[in-house]
């Protein structure tokens, strides 16, 4: 839709700190059966955010140079990344319950957390649902014409403000599903909106903006680069992966799925 | 073709050079009426305006909005930490000038490959360049520190005329403070010039309408670049300049919301006009120092001072004092 939200991370945050005040907190001791089912809740509660975001904040500025959208959304950073704070104070949160219940296998003498399982089979179904939605659906077909021309969606009767509310809304579900579905094997820390911000940023530009099969592979990219250079180099880890990203942005500006503006 | 000659005092009216010099003296006389800690609070401001005003050049002349300037605040602090560090300077001239030649490397380096790109493509990949810096500046503690950072000791300035003193305190606030004032005036003169030189012309040229520049035959590339690199090294001035004062240097300064932080300098002052990134600097200044002391939220508070500037005053502190001054004195003739 051609938003660039620099808060997207915090969306991630506040959704790793619903799940995790959720299922670690207030529910502790219930059957964990039941907390697997809730785990989602911090997906929910960013989506919300997002739906009142996106008409308030972010609409009145489609119009406007795209540089404001960025100078909007660093004081929209700066805001949640307090809102945060004074929710849920300074101290990590963790819902390692759902961590460590589950255990963890042995491949040969690699010891694996079976949670970890569950992580990657959320990641792929929310994949193919997303790409279903887009690529499938009436709605995505009518997402994908405004995203287009918007102008020319609108002459055509195309409700372009609920595409956009709605757009949005999906993309905050996704940002607080990651949240949500990282906090039991991490915990939720003040910052980590950033770091992920950062990192989701590294990920779209290799993969290239506007093109989800471009973020899977970018995705993937960078985390099995971040691991190389973890075990290998950890001084320069974080520094080729930028490289990366300037390099794929030099070569290809418009990213290695994208479609050239 | 001829390069028509633009006189440099175009615009340059004798009631703004007394503005000018009337406020170069208040400056220069501050740190006799108020105390030493708000002369040191100034001279912050002061730094902070020279790297907004290095950014507005790109920002409001050029149009290309950096979101990683950092990287250039940061050369000149880690380039003056570093070069204690290893080579036991002490002179603050050698630092400036040391800084000269780093942020030109960088902004050569960055502004190569940044300037091809405008919009948001612009702004995001000098995020991520400037996000190497930092992971740089972060990783390699044995070099920098790490997140500990480097610490900076008070320099001798004029060649070692005036040396280091036992009050810190008091050099800071006066030595130092006259030693920023007077770098602060050069810069705005000097940016003051480049602006409404031809070159600066053609920055707006390209600015408002990039295929119209191009069809008169200015070639927006390099012009991009060399708007670049001086942007670059204003800040990285800055930098420098910032080190002892501060005492200390963090990988902080070359984070991306450091950047922001510049960003918002000149959209609080208004980055459409000359004076619109200093005003903005110097208050954007006093603003975190009083937020930080009055709440734990500062950073909520700041986030929605921004919003509320882009969404109601997009152009700041200064166009929206023009537009109340036009305002009364259009009643006052009617």
């Amino acid at each position: 839709m051609r938003i660039v939200n620099l808060a997207h991370g915090n969306l991630y945050a506040i959704g790793a700190f619903v799940t995790a005040s959720l299922v670690g907190n207030w529910l502790a001791g219930t059957r964990t059966l039941i907390l697997y089912f809730l785990l989602p809740a911090g997906a929910f509660v960013a989506a919300a955010i997002g739906a009142v975001l996106e008409p308030t904040l972010l609409r009145p500025f489609y119009r406007r140079a795209e540089e404001y959208q960025l100078l909007v959304t660093f004081g929209l950073l700066m805001i949640l990344e307090d809102a945060v704070r004074f929710i849920w104070g300074p101290y990590p949160l963790s819902a390692s319950t759902l961590f460590s219940e589950l255990g963890s296998f042995s491949i040969g003498d690699a010891i694996y957390p079976t949670y970890n399982l569950l992580v990657i089979a959320t990641g792929g179904l929310a994949a193919v649902f997303l790409w279903a939605f887009v690529y499938r659906t009436r709605f995505g077909l009518l997402l994908r014409a405004t995203a287009q021309d918007m102008r020319r969606a609108s002459a055509l009767g195309v409700n372009v403000n609920r595409v956009y509310v709605q757009a949005f809304t999906i993309g905050c579900f996704m940002a607080g599903l990651g949240g949500a579905i990282v906090v039991p094997g991490q915990s939720a820390v003040l910052g980590m909106g950033v770091e992920a911000l950062v990192l989701a940023f590294i990920v779209v530009v290799i993969g290239g903006l506007g093109s989800l099969e471009g973020a899977l592979v970018g995705a993937l990219i960078v985390g099995i680069f971040r691991e190389i250079g973890i075990t290998v180099f950890p001084e320069i880890e974080l520094a080729m992966l930028y490289l990366i990203a300037a390099f794929v942005l030099l070569v290809r500006p418009a990213g290695l799925f994208g479609r050239p503006a | 073709m001829s390069t028509v000659a633009i006189p440099l005092t175009q615009g340059l009216s004798i009631k703004t050079v007394a503005w000018a010099v009337l406020i170069a003296a208040a400056l220069a006389l501050l740190p006799f009426a108020v105390g030493e800690y708000q002369t040191i609070l100034l001279a912050y401001g002061l730094i902070f305006a020279i790297a907004a005003l290095g950014l507005n050049l790109l920002l409001g002349y050029t149009g290309l909005l950096s979101f990683g300037h950092a990287a250039f605040f940061g050369t000149g602090a880690y380039v003056v930490a570093l070069m204690v560090k290893y080579f036991h300077v002490q002179s603050m001239e050698l630092f400036l000038l040391g800084t000269v030649g780093a942020s030109l490397v960088v902004a050569f380096l960055f502004g190569f490959v940044s300037v091809r790109y405008t919009k948001i493509f612009f702004s995001i990949l000098n995020l991520a360049l400037s996000q190497v810096l930092w992971s740089l500046a972060y990783k390699f503690y044995w070099v920098t520190g790490g997140s500990d950072g480097l610490r900076v000791p008070t320099p001798t300035l004029l060649g070692g005329a005036i040396g280091v003193t036992d009050d810190k305190i008091h050099f800071l606030s006066h030595a130092y403070y006259y030693y920023v004032l007077v770098l602060f005036l050069a810069c705005v003169l000097v940016m003051w010039v480049i602006v409404h030189s031809p070159f600066g012309k053609a920055l707006q040229a390209i600015r408002d309408n990039e295929t119209r520049a191009r069809f008169v035959g200015i070639r927006i590339r390099q012009y991009r670049l060399v708007a670049y690199l001086v942007s670059g090294v204003f800040t990285g001035i800055a930098g420098a300049l910032w080190v002892p004062l501060n005492g200390l240097t963090t990988p902080d300064i070359l984070y991306w919301p450091f950047s922001g932080e510049i960003v918002f300098m000149c959209v609080l002052g208004g980055f459409q006009y000359f004076t619109g990134p200093i005003v903005g600097a110097v208050v954007f200044n006093y603003l975190k120092s009083w937020v930080v002391g009055a709440t734990t939220y500062w950073q909520a508070l700041l986030g929605i001072i921004l919003v509320v500037l882009v969404l109601a005053l997009p152009t700041g502190i200064v166009g929206t004092a023009k537009r109340i001054i036009d305002k009364a004195r259009r009643a006052a003739s009617a």
